[in-house]
């Protein structure tokens, strides 16, 4: 059976972008949140992390995390090309273990925010966010 | 060529059901916009006419209703080091002469018929720098030019768009609204086409406004900047993969006079943010 | 040096003694990400922002390290104790070296 170009490249297109999907880049926030936590990895709950279902455009996307009693919190965007975002450290003037900010998501996935504790322990949240294309946006 | 149709049918007929409008309300640090209101007369298509913010997700509607949320702003505190910069022959600045609330209720009118001539704000600017500062002229789209009319339009924040569009203004109304509804490019599609046959609908994943422009210069989070008039309505033709009409140029400021007259009634919500 | 950098700044002008206030803060910088390639398919070279802290009469608030995808225009809002009257003062860190300030007075009844 003879393909055509174009049946060949959607093929092979569609079994490459099957291997290299969000995975590969799930791992390499995986392997952030394991240097992170010195291996200890994150407990979920206890944190939240508030960010739209939808974004509506992947430049902007407003995210607030809130840790009672954490000393820092470290987000992470897992389908993002480097997955690290920013890490908060409070302060002794710091009234609320909470802040707000503006994030770039390249893609559809989940906003990270790991907080140590104040014990040493770690948590873990996460949000997923939608990154839609825009359709006739100019 | 087949499945280009099909995807083309696909891209704008897919969603069965519409996301109108919400139902929010708009007030910008305590004073309340209207966003909402009956059709001019001639509007024959239209009954009920919204402002863009009406469209948009909670997220970007929420960054408009607070001036340091707003990041037009930033571009705001730019315009007031402009307005007090001397700039050209004359050794003016735009201080000299005026005071930003001298302009309350200049953007609401805009454009008008001045002589022979139709006027956008652009123009006035400009007219001022060179005939009365002796300076170069700024580029319509440039971050000089759309912070300039951000803070201008500011001055006119609340105030409903109120357009002439008979008299001397007729011709070039009559010009901006066949323009309006001329099918254009490869896509062969007119503004009518999208903003007023299908709005409330979804584009791909973009929600579909009336295309209104009481909120211009805007704040896009798309381009992190402020986008003026002519330049959103270049976007928009490249998109139909039409050759966009000159910014500056009789055909957008015809267009921009009918678009004017579509939003009367609507509060002027310069700076915007929109998508 | 990057060019038209202005931080701003929103606080309370009063509050009481260790009442917990909102702080939001801004900074117009285009954060190049290093991710985008010019006309010529090159990369342009990653430019940011790329820590911010916020102190109350020298005493630390918030201390925050960025990456690229922080937005362009950093904005953050948090919340600080403010124990008596005195000044808040803000500091971004340029990639290039450059250091730009903010400063807020606030006053305790």
């Amino acid at each position: 059976m003879s393909y055509t170009r174009r049946q060949f490249l959607a093929a092979s297109t569609f079994s490459s972008i099957s291997l290299l999907g969000v995975p590969a880049f799930a791992s390499l926030t995986d392997d952030a949140i394991s240097a992170l936590t010195g291996g200890a990895g994150a407990v979920e709950g206890g944190i939240s992390i508030t960010a739209p279902e939808i974004a509506e455009n992947g430049n902007t996307v407003p995210v607030e995390i809130d840790a009672p009693g954490a000393v820092a919190i470290t987000l992470f965007a897992d389908g993002n090309p480097t997955p690290s975002v920013a890490t908060f450290k409070f302060g002794a003037l710091s009234a609320s273990r909470t802040a707000s900010t503006r994030i770039r998501l390249s893609t559809t996935q989940n906003v990270v925010a790991v907080a140590e504790m104040e014990d040493g322990s770690f948590q873990m949240a996460k949000a997923n966010v939608k990154v839609t294309i825009g359709g006739c946006g100019g | 060529m087949r499945l280009r149709i099909c995807v083309l049918s696909l891209l704008i007929s897919a969603p069965s059901f519409a996301y109108a409008q919400d139902s929010n309300s708009l007030t910008i640090d305590g004073q309340v916009m209207v966003t909402e209101t009956a059709a001019p007369a001639h509007m024959e298509n239209v009954d009920t006419i919204y402002s863009g913010w009406r469209f948009r997700s909670q997220e970007t509607q929420a960054m408009e209703m607070d001036d340091f949320d707003n990041p037009a702003f930033v571009f705001l505190d730019k315009a007031y080091e402009l307005w007090d910069a001397v700039d050209g022959t004359e050794g003016k600045s735009c201080s000299s002469c005026h005071e930003p609330e001298d302009f309350t209720g200049l953007r609401a009118q805009l454009p008008r018929v001045e002589g022979e001539e139709l006027v956008t704000l652009e123009d006035l600017i400009n007219r001022s720098r060179v005939e009365h500062m002796g300076a170069e002229p700024w580029k319509w789209s440039g971050t000089q030019m759309t912070s300039m009319t951000a803070l201008v339009g500011l001055q006119s924040r609340g105030l409903p768009m109120d357009v002439a569009i008979e008299g001397d203004a007729k011709p070039f109304w009559e010009a901006g609204k066949e323009i309006y509804y001329t099918n254009v490019g490869q896509l062969d599609m007119a503004c009518s086409s999208c903003h007023e046959d299908n709005y409330g609908m979804m584009i791909r994943a973009d929600h579909l406004s009336q295309g209104q422009i009481n909120g211009f210069p805007t704040y896009r989070l798309k381009n992190a900047k402020l986008n003026s008039i002519h330049g959103r309505f270049k976007g928009c033709m490249t998109n139909i993969r039409a050759t966009p009409f000159k910014e500056g140029g009789a055909e957008f400021k015809a267009l921009e006079l009918y678009l004017a007259s579509r939003s009367e009634g609507l509060s002027v919500e310069t700076p915007s943010v929109r998508n | 040096m990057a060019s038209g950098v202005k931080p701003r700044v929103k606080v309370p002008k009063t509050a009481e003694a260790g009442e917990a206030i909102t702080i939001k803060t801004l900074i117009s910088h285009k954060m190049e990400s290093g991710q985008r390639k010019d006309g010529d398919g090159k990369l342009i070279p990653r430019s940011i922002i790329n820590r911010f802290t916020a102190e109350f009469n020298g005493e630390n608030v918030i201390d925050v390290a960025l990456e690229p995808a922080i937005s362009t225009n950093p904005y953050f809002q948090f919340d600080a104790i403010v124990p008596e009257s005195g000044e808040f003062t803000f500091t971004w860190y340029d990639d290039d070296g450059d250091i730009y300030n903010a400063t807020k007075k606030i006053s305790v009844a």
